[in-house]
C-alpha cells in the first residue's frame, strides 16, 4: 500500500506540471458550461428561487387571501420569494429590470367582482427571459381564479340557504385551499435540474473521462519510458504498481470534479445540491470513469493508441449518456442503451438529489458502482498481461 | 563469497530461444562482464536475474536468497541500470532519485551522496528531459546505486556516451567493486571489458560459450601475439633467418612481407628487427597484434562484437 501511494504521489507530481491536464479537466468543462448556459439560455428558470412582485390595488378579502394564504405559503416553502409593492407601475419596473421573475397585478374591484358573481381576473406580468418562472406564476394565479369560479356557484347556493358569513370570504377561503397544487407542481419541476447546473454537471462528467485518463494510461507511458522495468526490478509488488496507477486516476478525477463543483457554484450559480449526495455521486462517477478508461488502456499497445481509443469511448459514452442531447427523452432502444452510460446515471442522480434528498441518489450511485466494478475487474485481468514478468 | 549464482536460465520468445541454459556466479567484489553481439541474449539474461522477466527455467540466488520464492527480498539486494534510459523526464534529477530511494527505502542523504558520485549535484533541480545524453546516462546509473545493493547489474551503461561521462561511469563502477559490491556488466566496448572486468562470459545465440579471465580465454584459444612485417628484398631468406629466433613459433608470407607468431611480441621485437636489418632486407612497416577479447570473440563466434 505504501508503494502504491508512492507511485501515485509521483504520478500526481508529474500531472501537476502538465498544463494541458488543467485545460482538459477544468478550464474546458467550465468554459463550455458557461458558454452553453449563455447561448442556450435558461430553459428551466433562472434559479430555483423565483421572485414575484405583488401589487394589490384591490385591498379586498379576495386579493388579501391570495397574497397571504397562497403566495406567502409558497414563499414559506422556499419555492418563491415575494415582494409586495405599492403600485402596478413599480411591479412592472421590477420585472423589467429583472429583479422579479413575474408580477401579480391584483386589479381594483377584484373582491367586488367576486361578490357580484363576476369572473375574477388576476393579471400576471412575466419576464420573457424566465419563461418557467412566469409559467409558475400564471398557474398560481390561474388555479386561484379557476377555483374562485368553481366555488362561486356553491357559495351562492349556500348564501341563499341563510348562512351569515359573507360569500366573498367563503369563496376566498375555499379557493385558497387549492393552489397548493400549483406549488407542488413547482416542486416536481425542480426534479429537473436548472439549466446552469445541468450544463455544469454535464460538462463535468463528460470531461471527467478525459481527466482520469492519464493515471491508468501511465502504465503504458512507463513501459515506453523504460521505467516500468525499473519498477519491476524494485522490491515492489506488481499489484501495488497497478493500484498506484488506479489511485492516480481516482485522485485526479475527484480533485477536478471538486474544483468544477465549487467553481461552477461560485462563478455560474449552479446548484449541485446536498454535499453528501454530491460526494457520493462524484466518487462513484470517478470510479466508473476510471474503470472504463482502464479497460481501454489495458487493451491498447501504446499510450498514444490508448489516448485515441479513450477519447472515442469517452465521446460515445457521453453521447449515449446524454451529454450532447437529452437521450432520456429519446425513448426506445437508445434510451435503454443510455442506461449503460455512467453519464446518464450521474445526471439522474443529481436530479434525484435536487428532488428528493440524499437517499434518492442511491440508485444512481449503485449503477455507477456496478459499472466501476465490472470495468475495474476486466481492466485488472487485462492489465495482468501488461505487468506479467 | 558468492553474491550472484544463476543456473540453467532459459527463456523463449515465441520461436526465438533468447537464453538457453545459462549458468554463472559472481563473487563479492568481482566484476563480471557479459559479452555478446546484438541479440545474443544479454539483456534477456539480465532481465531474468533482476526479476523483471519471468524465467522459463533456472534459478537465481542473490546472497543465497532465491528470486523465485523470496522475490521481494531478493530484489532488495539488486541494483539495476537498464540498457534503455529509464527516467521520468518531467521530474528533476533529484526527484527521480527520491522516488526510487523511497521505493527502496533509502534515505535522502543517500540521494545527495549518489548525486555527488555521478557529478549531477549542480543540475539536480533541472528536469531530466533537459539533461544532455551523458547526464541522462549518469542519472540512469545513479538510480541503480541508491540502496547500496549487494549486486549491481549494468546493461550497457555507457552506450552513446562521450568519453568524459564514460570515464566517470567506469570510475564509479570500479570504486563500487572496490567496496565489495558484485557487478554484472554488459558492454559492446572491448576496452571497457578489459579495463573493468575480472572475469568475462561470452554469450552467443543465447548460450554461454566461454568463460574466464582475459588471460585464460586467450590461452585456452591458443591465441598468440603476432608481428606483421612489410618488407623489400629476399623474403625467403628473411623467413629462414627469422624462423631461427628462439621465441618465433611460426613464419608465414603475408602480403608484401611476413607474419610471425611469437610468444611475447614486445620481448622479441628487437631481435626480429636486428635479424632482418643486418641482411639487406628493408623494413617498410611493423605491426604488432596482441590477442585481446575482440580476437577471442571473433574466434569464438565468428562475429565482430560491434556490428
Ligand atoms: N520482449 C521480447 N519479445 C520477443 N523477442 C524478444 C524480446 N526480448 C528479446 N527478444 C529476442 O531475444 C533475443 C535476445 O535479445 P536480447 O535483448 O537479450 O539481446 P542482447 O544481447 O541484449 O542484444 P543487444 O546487444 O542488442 O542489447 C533477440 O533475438 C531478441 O529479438
Ligand atoms: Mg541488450
Amino acid at each position: 500500500m505504501r508503494h502504491a501511494l508512492l507511485i501515485a504521489a509521483r504520478d500526481l507530481r508529474e500531472r501537476a506540471r502538465d498544463r494541458t491536464a488543467y485545460v482538459l479537466a477544468i478550464v474546458l468543462p467550465l468554459g463550455l458550461a458557461v458558454v452553453f448556459s449563455l447561448i442556450l439560455g435558461d430553459i428551466s428558470g433562472d434559479s430555483r428561487l423565483f421572485t414575484y412582485a405583488v401589487a394589490d390595488a384591490d385591498r379586498g378579502v379576495i386579493a388579501r387571501t391570495f397574497t397571504d394564504d397562497v403566495l406567502r405559503k409558497a414563499a414559506a416553502s422556499g419555492a418563491i420569494e415575494l415582494r409586495t409593492v405599492s403600485s402596478e407601475h413599480e411591479a412592472r419596473r421590477l420585472v423589467d429590470d429583472g429583479t422579479a421573475t413575474a408580477a401579480f397585478l391584483l386589479p381594483a374591484g377584484l373582491t367586488e367582482d367576486v361578490r357580484a358573481g363576476r369572473a375574477a381576473r388576476i393579471e400576471v406580468v412575466g419576464d420573457v427571459d424566465a419563461p418557467t418562472g412566469t409559467d409558475v406564476a400564471r398557474s398560481l394565479a390561474q388555479a386561484y381564479t379557476d377555483r374562485l369560479d368553481a366555488v362561486r356557484t356553491a357559495v351562492t347556493a349556500t348564501v341563499h340557504s341563510g348562512v351569515t358569513t359573507a360569500p366573498d370570504q367563503l369563496a376566498a377561503a375555499a379557493a385558497a385551499a387549492l393552489p397548493q397544487a400549483a406549488v407542488a407542481e413547482d416542486t416536481t419541476g425542480r426534479r429537473q435540474l436548472d439549466a446552469k447546473t445541468q450544463y455544469a454537471a454535464g460538462m463535468a462528467v463528460f470531461f471527467l473521462f478525459f481527466a482520469v485518463q492519464p493515471g491508468v494510461t501511465g502504465l503504458l507511458d512507463e513501459r515506453r519510458n523504460g521505467t516500468l522495468a525499473r519498477l519491476f526490478a524494485a522490491p515492489v509488488r506488481r499489484s501495488s504498481i497497478l493500484a498506484g496507477k488506479l489511485l492516480t486516476s481516482v485522485v485526479v478525477g475527484v480533485v477536478s470534479m471538486a474544483v468544477l463543483v465549487v467553481a461552477s457554484s461560485l462563478l455560474m450559480g449552479a446548484h449541485w445540491g446536498n454535499p453528501v449526495g454530491v460526494v457520493a455521486l462524484v466518487v462513484s462517477g470517478v470510479l466508473a470513469a476510471t474503470g472504463a478508461m482502464a479497460v481501454v488502456a489495458a487493451v491498447a499497445k501504446t499510450s498514444e493508441q490508448a489516448g485515441g481509443w479513450q477519447a472515442i469511448v469517452a465521446i460515445v459514452l457521453g453521447a449515449l449518456g446524454g451529454s450532447f442531447f437529452p437521450v432520456s427523452q429519446a425513448g426506445g432502444l437508445l434510451e435503454q442503451l443510455s442506461l449503460m452510460a455512467p453519464h446518464r446515471w450521474f445526471m439522474r442522480g443529481l436530479a434525484d438529489l435536487a428532488g428528493g434528498g440524499v437517499p434518492a441518489v442511491l440508485p444512481a450511485v449503485a449503477a455507477m458502482a456496478l459499472f466501476a466494478a465490472v470495468t475495474g475487474a476486466a481492466a485488472l485481468l487485462l492489465f495482468r498481461k501488461v505487468v506479467r514478468p | 563469497m558468492t553474491v550472484l549464482s544463476c543456473s540453467g536460465l532459459k527463456r523463449r520468445f515465441d520461436d526465438v530461444l533468447a537464453v538457453d541454459d545459462v549458468s554463472f556466479t559472481i563473487a563479492e567484489g568481482e566484476t563480471y562482464g557479459l559479452l555478446g553481439p546484438n541479440g545474443a541474449g544479454k539483456t534477456t539474461t539480465i532481465s531474468m536475474i533482476t526479476g523483471v522477466l519471468e524465467r522459463d527455467a533456472g534459478e537465481v540466488f542473490v546472497d543465497g536468497v532465491a528470486m523465485s520464492t523470496h522475490t521481494i527480498a531478493a530484489k532488495r539486494l539488486v541494483g539495476y541500470v537498464p540498457q534503455e534510459l529509464a527516467l521520468y523526464p518531467d521530474l528533476t534529477g533529484r526527484e527521480n532519485l527520491r522516488f526510487f530511494a523511497n521505493l527502496y527505502g533509502a534515505g535522502r542523504r543517500r540521494v545527495e551522496f549518489v548525486l555527488d558520485v555521478v557529478g549531477l549535484t549542480e543540475r539536480a533541480d533541472d528536469l531530466a528531459r533537459e539533461y544532455s545524453g551523458g547526464m541522462k546516462r549518469r542519472l540512469n546509473v545513479a538510480i541503480g546505486l541508491l540502496h547500496e545493493p549487494r549486486l549491481l547489474v549494468l546493461d550497457e551503461p555507457t552506450a552513446g556516451v562521450d568519453p568524459q561521462s564514460r570515464n566517470q561511469i567506469l570510475e564509479n563502477v570500479r570504486a563500487l567493486a572496490a567496496q565489495g559490491m558484485a557487478i554484472l556488466y554488459t558492454t559492446h566496448y572491448m576496452e571497457e571489458a578489459e579495463r573493468l572486468c575480472d572475469r568475462v562470459g561470452v554469450i552467443d545465440s543465447g548460450r554461454l560459450i566461454a568463460e574466464g579471465t582475459r588471460r585464460e580465454l586467450v590461452e585456452r584459444l591458443g591465441e598468440r601475439d603476432r608481428i606483421s612485417l612489410q618488407l623489400d628484398g629476399d623474403l625467403t631468406h628473411a623467413a629462414s633467418l627469422l624462423g631461427a629466433i628462439r621465441d618465433v613459433r611460426g613464419v608465414a608470407p603475408h602480403g608484401h612481407g611476413l607474419e610471425l607468431v611469437v610468444d611475447d611480441a614486445r620481448e622479441c621485437l628487437p631481435a626480429v628487427l636486428s635479424a632482418i636489418s643486418t641482411n639487406g632486407v628493408v623494413v617498410r612497416s611493423v605491426e604488432v597484434t596482441e590477442p585481446n577479447l575482440e580476437t577471442v570473440f571473433l574466434h569464438l563466434t565468428g562475429k565482430a562484437l560491434r556490428e
